[in-house]
């Protein structure tokens, strides 16, 4: 008997979202957004770099360093400039992220065995990609500095650092997003679907309707849960098979494991949904509910920048964050085959949190009857 | 309302010549429609939810221009010069146009200041205005807080702001008690006289008879225009009331509606209304069902359902296969006991008590947030009481089992269906909702597309089923499980008056079976169907009995035959009188 019920409901959920052209729109739209902009266009790294240099030496050596930065791929173009004046206009009209200054004296200094100096202007008012940009300057100058005769002397003096990526040899930029993707995709699908299904039957006025048929409280809430977590595991589904055959990223743990731990996360995030949508009147509202969640949630997580760089008072927050706990785990399954024990130790809140979201929920709904 | 005060020879204030509008590819919204709308006239737009009146109204402000034909409103084309029409007329939109969360006068100023009122005037015009509408009392408080009638009454006042040569009202009547709605009408009785040109637009053919001038739309297509005397005049002599029935009126109505001649016939309290075919007297032989006939006058409804080809007939498919409920011994299906809700300090329901024994159909009449609502919200089990208690069949909804649940039928206000779901999918999950499987959900959804005729749109979405439908299979879904009790909360707002009686045969034919009814309504024609009903007004019942005890607690001699319309007046008059004193 119950049973019935249930099923009855879950499949008018699932035909809810399906049927609705809106709704369809809201469970295809995003995810390819999503892939396309965060795998190919918003990436960290720094690449097309224009480059200014003013160079009042004419000696062997700033050349040498001029035509290995026109070899590195980082720089777009190197422009040579002849004057400080032109260096000035060159970054204030941001034609150039940097300059690279080299004095009348480099090359002789160094033939002399001279400490030599180079200047490199940077735009500060583009901090993050300045500063990538200076590493990699110094990098080449650090490189010609040790062809130099001087530099040659010092090497047995000089400690070799040799830098290893493990699990991602390349730094493939890829391999480190999609899989964070896999997670953040059903962030958004899970809590939209959710919040929007209650919301919906409130304005619709069918809410009621289910609350006087036979349905248990639980048994509407069971309901209202199942069919977005289908949808939810349908979209990792669908990131995980784009992340292996098309962007390459090796699968080196156990779906088994993944599949898993995505359950207990997708209840978490579809408690949330249903807490959001319990708060609000209308689709508007979840809708906006939904994203006031999601935004501090996606930057609280680990997603882009490391927890552990975020203030001490501002850690504590992210405890309550399921992305937080699943992303961990998604990395962890496609790069390098984490632990049982691991994913555990990352279950074990999201488990937390989806009991919590979901009585709350549960006793929100009673209490909105009342 | 008096003749028509049209001067022969005036130019009409809005021509409309073979005006044709479609939204997609849906049947048109408005079909060729044409006609003249004068100065210093009511004029009536008429006709079930869907009917086109908006479309029309809209028209004619120039805010949407037709697909073929022309509209020319005070001389001006809507199409060439729709800002000329906008600033000589006034538009009352449904739902107000009201901004809910400014006071009175911050509204009344917003509409002078976009209106472009001269300041001087203000003072004078506003003056004028909350005394008309006897608003001045509530100027700081929030529109929001207003009640339905107060709202259309500041809505009303807002388009009279600049007095307008043309006012057009949409559905100024929806949301307001009957006495509001007899101040309104007084107002724009006023408005006429000054030689305004005023446009109503309803779904209550009632309202009708009170316009100088009537077009009567169905379907977007105009079926009548002209005096309503003319369209009543068609079924003059053929309206009979039926009285002192023998046995049961439901199974007497049946019986008649089947017989040869009958047109339409409606319960009356214990009396039958029956429209005749022409020359037809109506049948009281040997089986005769009642005692007397007398020709009564008619009503603008009567001749509609007349027009449109008579009634449903009376028998109701639905009912034949129900299964029977025995007469329970004793114990009422539904108990109100001291039924009380508050909202902070405000009461929306102050100790409502009553019973409803098996078979009986009771409605709690009221205007919009009297109360009836909540009460029904509480007995239904979707509010909690915050005193007293409310009993279904002998449980308590909130407390109770599914079990108990699973013996009643809901039916909500809008017909709350599932719109992207399509007829069989509806059908499907509410089935599945009150637990039939197997072979009964296929024989019971079966059955439920027969006789609700829907084996050929099993595959639509209810959204875009017409309205008629769309109350049909809201019917259909809550009775498939076969309940005992049904709550019916507005079912038939909006509707055609075809669909209306069709609905009314099934659930006269439930009822006689032994299911039990609780229906709100704002219709007052349609309390004349209940067995008893409660009048709840600010929250109290203020009066409880048959619809014929009602109407004998105020005839008088200046009015002895009171409609359920003068009715309900006189007892909220008499309720106030008792409180103020």
């Amino acid at each position: 008997m119950w049973w019935t019920r249930l099923k009855a409901l879950i499949v008018k959920e699932l035909l809810a979202v399906l049927r609705d052209p809106k709704g369809r729109t809201v469970l295809i739209g995003p995810p390819i957004i999503q892939l396309l902009v965060f795998s190919y266009a918003a990436t960290l790294e720094v690449t097309n770099v224009d480059l200014m240099v003013l160079n009042r030496d004419d000696g062997h050596w700033s050349r040498e360093v001029v035509q290995q930065i026109g070899g590195s791929p980082t720089f777009r173009s190197i422009e040579l400039a002849s004057s400080p004046h032109e260096v000035r206009l060159a970054i204030d009209t941001q034609r150039v992220l940097a300059v690279l200054e080299i004095g009348p004296t480099f090359s002789r200094d160094i033939e002399a065995g001279r400490p030599a100096q180079v200047q490199i202007i940077l735009d500060g008012r583009r901090s993050n990609a300045s500063q990538i940009v200076s590493g990699y300057l110094g990098r080449i100058v650090g490189a010609v500095a040790a062809e130099t005769p001087a530099g040659k002397r010092a090497a047995s003096e000089t400690i070799r650092v040799e830098a290893r990526n493990w699990f991602n040899p390349n730094l493939t930029y890829q391999w480190f997003m999609v899989p964070n993707l896999v997670a953040s995709i059903a962030l958004l699908i899970g809590l939209i679907v959710t919040a929007l299904s209650v919301a919906r039957e409130r304005e619709l006025g069918t809410f009621d309707q289910l609350i006087v048929s036979p349905l248990r409280t639980h048994e509407i809430l069971l309901g209202k849960l199942i069919p977005p977590m289908m949808i939810g595991l349908f979209h990792i589904t669908i990131y995980i098979l784009a992340a292996v055959f098309i962007f390459g990223v090796p699968l080196r743990g156990s779906l088994f494991l993944l599949y898993g731990s995505a359950i207990f996360y997708l209840a978490a995030v579809v408690g949330l949904g249903l807490f959001i949508s319990a708060l609000s009147m209308t689709q508007q509202q979840a809708i906006l509910g939904a994203f006031l969640f999601m935004v501090p949630a996606m930057l609280l997580s680990g997603f882009a920048t490391p927890i552990e760089n975020m203030p001490s008072w501002l850690q504590p927050v992210t405890l309550i964050n399921p992305l937080r706990y699943f992303l961990v785990i998604v990395k962890g399954v496609f790069l390098k085959d984490i632990p049982l024990a691991e994913v555990v130790h990352q279950t074990l809140p999201l488990c937390l949190i989806a009991i919590v979201t979901l009585s709350s929920a549960a006793w929100l709904f009673r209490r909105r009857l009342e | 309302m008096s003749a028509p005060a049209t001067e022969p020879g005036t130019a009409p204030f809005v021509r409309l010549t073979a005006v044709t509008k479609r939204f997609g590819s849906a049947p048109p919204a408005l079909d060729a429609v044409a006609g003249e709308i004068f100065g210093g006239r009511v004029t009536g737009l008429v006709g079930p939810d869907g009917a086109g009146k908006t479309t029309l109204m809209r028209l004619m402000t120039g805010l949407m221009l037709p697909d073929t034909g022309t509209i020319e409103v005070l001389g001006y084309d809507t199409g060439r010069d729709p800002a000329s029409i906008q600033a000589a007329i006034g538009y009352m939109p449904q739902r107000f146009g009201l901004y809910e969360d400014l006071s009175v006068q911050e509204n009344l100023d917003l509409y002078a200041d976009l209106r472009g009122l001269p300041k001087t005037e203000r003072s004078r015009t506003f003056g004028e205005l909350l005394e008309f509408t006897d608003l001045a009392r509530f100027t700081t408080r929030l529109a929001g807080k207003l009640s339905g009638g107060m709202k259309q009454k500041l809505g009303l006042a807002c388009a009279l702001l600049r007095k307008p040569r043309l006012l057009l009202l949409d559905e100024p009547g929806v949301g307001v008690d009957p006495i509001s709605r007899r101040d309104l009408w007084k107002m724009v009785g006023n408005l006429r006289a000054e030689g305004i040109g005023v446009v109503w637009s309803t779904a209550y053919l009632e309202e009708a008879e009170a316009c100088d001038h009537v077009f009567l739309l169905d379907k977007g297509r105009l079926m009548f225009s002209g005096p309503p005397a003319e369209m009543t005049g068609r079924v003059e002599h053929r309206v009979f009331r039926l009285s002192g029935i023998r046995g049961r009126r439901r199974e007497a109505l049946a019986r008649l509606l089947e017989e040869e001649g009958v047109v339409d016939g409606v319960i009356q309290g214990e009396a039958i209304r029956l429209v005749m075919k022409p020359g037809l007297s109506p049948p009281l032989g040997d089986t005769a069902d009642a005692a007397d006939a007398a020709v009564t006058p008619p009503r603008f409804e009567d001749a509609f359902v007349d027009m449109l080809g008579g009634g449903p007939g009376g028998r109701s498919r639905l009912a034949e296969t129900q299964r029977e409920f025995a007469e329970g011994a004793g114990r009422p299906v539904i108990e109100a006991r001291g039924l009380t809700k508050r909202f902070g300090d405000f009461t929306a329901a102050d100790n409502i008590t009553f019973d409803i024994p098996r078979g009986e159909i009771f409605g709690l009449l009221g205007p919009n947030g009297a109360g009836k609502s909540t009460t029904f919200k509480m007995l239904c089990g979707l509010l909690k009481p915050t005193a007293g208690e409310g009993r279904v069949a002998g449980f308590d909804l909130r407390r109770n089992a599914p079990e108990a649940r699973n013996r009643l039928g809901y039916m909500a206000q809008k017909f709350s269906l599932y719109g992207d779901l399509s007829v069989i999918q509806n059908f499907n999950f509410f089935a599945g909702v009150y637990g039939l499987s197997g072979a009964r959900k296929r024989e019971r959804i079966g059955l439920m597309s027969e006789i609700f005729d829907f084996r050929t749109i099993l595959d639509m979405s209810a959204k875009d089923l017409p309205l008629g439908l769309k109350q049909r299979l809201a019917l259909a879904c809550a009775v498939l499980h076969e309940p005992e009790v049904l709550f019916l909360d507005e079912p038939t707002s909006g509707v055609d008056p075809i669909t209306r009686r069709e609905f009314w045969t099934h659930i006269n034919g439930l009822v006689e079976k032994g299911v039990t009814v609780l229906v709100t309504t704002h219709f007052m024609d349609e309390a004349e169907y209940c067995d008893r009903i409660s009048l709840i007004y600010r929250g109290r019942s203020i009066a409880l009995g048959s619809p014929d005890d009602m109407k004998a607690r105020v005839a008088s001699k200046d009015l002895p035959d009171p409609t359920m319309e003068d009715a309900f007046i006189a007892l909220i008059q008499g309720s106030e009188l008792k409180e103020a004193a």
